[in-house]
């Protein structure tokens, strides 16, 4: 990285993966563990030299497994902490994911999307890992994921990818793909950035619950060794204490708690953004990179007499359903490009519920979705209900 | 003598472990240990993964993370880096520590990292309900090994010293107090250090294998245990079975969070700002 980049306030261009590490340095990363994979690797190089620098520490751990482990372990003794990978890495992690849930552990993990499955193509984009940041790990949990479609975009929702964690005491998972790590821009960084702390005990230590059923949901956390704080973590089912049980009804406030929590105030958490949807006729829902080429086949459809918008959405999880729905009963169809087999047209089919059909359009050969393919599909739909471009 | 309640969350009581389990025995051991050295108990982080063993953390008034299977290690990598003043110490067992966490286990020996890894080896994976681990002697039976276990075992201590490890020793619960010194000098060294602590595990290792009686398995790591110098002076044929205990590896090296702190100082940050405990002082 060079030195313009890290210095962070004027007009420069980067990557998205460096726009990550300078994020989460904006938000005030203290503890960056890793291991080196495709297309993700600049996030950790960038952070291996500005977390040392800033006196934070960057540790490349044995594995990807270890390296989400170091994280929670970190996030616990008071740092704030990111772990980046990609596909193959993001499966290897998912377990010490759902114990970030289930412990309440703030953390950050970046997933820069490779196409898969398995090795897939390490190269090359995709955006067939969505339902995995959902439901990777076992058992019921929310989950917050964040996907920007833009290198600023980046920058931004990786600060606010650590503010989620913060308030919610939850692993929050930040969905790149290869073209937004990769592709250079032009950004101007803001000079601050708002940061948000996690809650601090409520009681003193011997009367502080580490997991109180709190009126938010969201239980004040204490760090490790500080101000006389002791407290147990586990993954299993614990009550209030920290300390395991088995009594149903604990372990039944616990589940719901970790859920709720998080969809109670879905409101805060779901962004999305709205392009010329007032008087739309066909939709795009288009996430990530495949956005951008959105952005270009709704202008060109424009042009060529067909009323269509765009439903960007910044965060998947929790799904926009009621923004999804709001637009459902007004357009005539939705067209859902992504570079994978309908994983979010799945969504927003529940979503609309009937109100207008959902039309999806899949990539899976590496290569990105292109303006001219979403174009023909926008086409396609407005032919189909009766709304012809004009001649 | 130890005020053990004074580190005990005795509310947590019984223990879960089995009439004639060794793993109260190592607590005590741990818990003598820490009192010895003096450590508050705001500076302790004591990381488990999975199994009987792991669940020690649980009735010690530290801070204390139970993580999930093998990865105890690597978690507490984490707590380590972010928080060089906790003195972090691993309990684990020989399944958690060699088979699923194996990698961990080598790479925090390799970074010769200060934390203490206590590793019960009971020969067997005793919470599951005694299925062979990388450690059950040739010959003995599991219940996925029920015509007796032909796989070669792990040698711990060879293990951890060929990794990097600045401290090995091996001691069995049959020597409590023997055990205890060596604990206390584990938890003293700057570095990565390894205890390989022998103890029984009568409901699904000594039911299958004999004896099955618990102060029989004590008598039998008793009679087994030779100290390191001593190995020479036992017939050949005794040597295979032989327990050898001691300390194997002492050594002075770099350590990890040291030389980290060190290139933070020379690239003039300042370490640890974000994360110092408000408190400020170690000990209260």
């Amino acid at each position: 990285m060079s030195d313009t980049a890290a210095a962070g306030t004027r007009t420069q261009v980067l990557s998205g993966n460096e726009a990550c590490a300078l994020g989460a340095m904006a938000a005030g990363l203290t503890f960056y563990g890793g291991y080196p994979i495709t297309p993700s690797s600049e996030i950790a190089e960038d952070l291996s030299e500005l977390l040392p620098k800033a006196g934070g520490a960057f540790i490349q751990m044995e594995d990807e497994i270890a390296a989400m482990g170091a994280i929670i372990g970190a996030s616990l003794a008071g740092a704030k902490a990111m772990t980046a990978t990609s596909g193959p890495g993001f499966s290897l992690k998912q377990e010490n994911i759902g114990f970030a849930c289930m412990a309440e552990v703030p953390c950050v993990v970046v997933n820069v999307q490779r196409g898969g499955p398995s090795t897939g193509l390490p190269t090359m984009p995709a955006q067939g890992d969505v339902q995995q940041a959902r439901w990777g790990t076992h058992g019921d949990h929310a989950i917050i994921a964040l996907a920007p479609y833009s290198v600023a975009e980046t920058f931004d929702l990786t600060v606010r990818a650590f503010n989620l964690a913060e308030t919610f005491r939850t692993p929050v998972i930040l969905l790149l793909d290869e073209i937004i790590g990769h592709v250079n821009e032009k950004v101007r960084l803001p000079e601050k950035v708002e940061i948000v702390e996690r809650k601090g005990p409520d009681a003193p230590p011997g009367k502080y619950l580490p997991y109180r059923h709190t009126e938010d949901g969201v239980p004040p956390m204490a760090v490790y060794g500080r101000d006389g704080y002791r407290f147990h973590v586990t993954g299993l089912a614990h009550d209030q204490t920290g300390f395991p049980t088995n009594n149903p009804k604990e372990i039944d406030l616990l589940n719901r708690r970790l859920v709720w929590k998080i969809e109670r105030r879905r409101d805060e958490i779901v962004e999305v953004v709205r392009e010329r949807c007032d008087d739309a006729e066909i939709l795009v829902f288009a996430y990530g990179s495949v956005a951008r080429a959105a952005h270009q086949a709704i202008r060109e459809a424009r042009e060529a007499g067909i009323a269509a918008g765009l439903l960007r959405p910044r965060t998947l999880w929790p799904f926009p359903d009621r923004e999804v729905r709001e637009l459902a009963e007004r357009v005539r169809t939705i067209v859902v490009p992504e570079m994978n087999l309908g994983q979010m047209a799945h969504e927003v089919e529940w979503a609309a519920r009937g109100a207008c059909p959902v039309v999806p359009f899949g990539r899976v050969d590496g290569l990105p979705v292109s303006p001219a393919q979403i174009l023909h599909r926008i086409r396609e739909a407005a032919r189909a209900s009766g709304r012809e471009a004009r001649p | 003598m130890t005020d053990y309640d004074k580190y005990l969350r005795l509310d947590k009581f019984p223990l879960i472990w089995c009439p004639g389990c060794g793993d109260g025995i190592v607590l005590k051991a741990i818990l003598r240990a820490v009192d010895r050295i003096g450590l508050s108990q705001d500076e302790i982080c004591m990381v488990s993964g999975i199994g009987c063993s792991s669940r020690t953390p649980g009735y010690v008034d530290v801070n204390t993370l139970h993580t999930t299977h093998g990865r105890a290690i690597a978690f507490a990598t984490g707590v380590k880096m972010a928080r060089p003043d906790l003195t972090v110490i691993v309990v684990t067992g020989d399944g958690d520590a060699t088979a699923i966490g194996g990698n961990h286990f080598i790479h925090a020996a390799r970074r010769n990292i200060d934390i203490t890894v206590l590793l019960y080896n009971n020969w067997i994976y005793g919470m599951t309900g005694g299925q062979a681990s990388p450690t059950t002697p040739r010959g003995k039976r599991a219940s996925t090994a029920k015509f007796g276990s032909f796989e070669p075992n792990f040698d711990i201590v060879a293990l951890a010293a060929g990794a990097g490890a600045s401290f090995v020793a091996r001691e069995t619960v049959a020597k409590p107090l023997a055990l205890d010194k060596l604990i206390e000098r584990a938890i003293l060294k700057k570095g990565f250090s390894l205890v390989e602590v022998m103890t029984p595990c009568p409901t699904t290792y000594g039911r299958r294998n004999k004896p099955a009686d618990p102060l029989l398995m004590v008598q039998d790591l008793k009679d087994r245990s030779v100290p390191r110098g001593k190995v020479e002076d036992i017939p050949e044929l005794e040597r295979e079975s032989a327990i050898v205990t001691g300390v194997f590896v002492d050594v002075n090296k770099p350590e990890y969070t040291e030389q980290y702190a060190g290139l933070v100082e020379k690239l003039g940050g300042r370490r640890t700002a974000p994360a110092a405990p408000s408190g400020g002082s170690k000990t209260p």
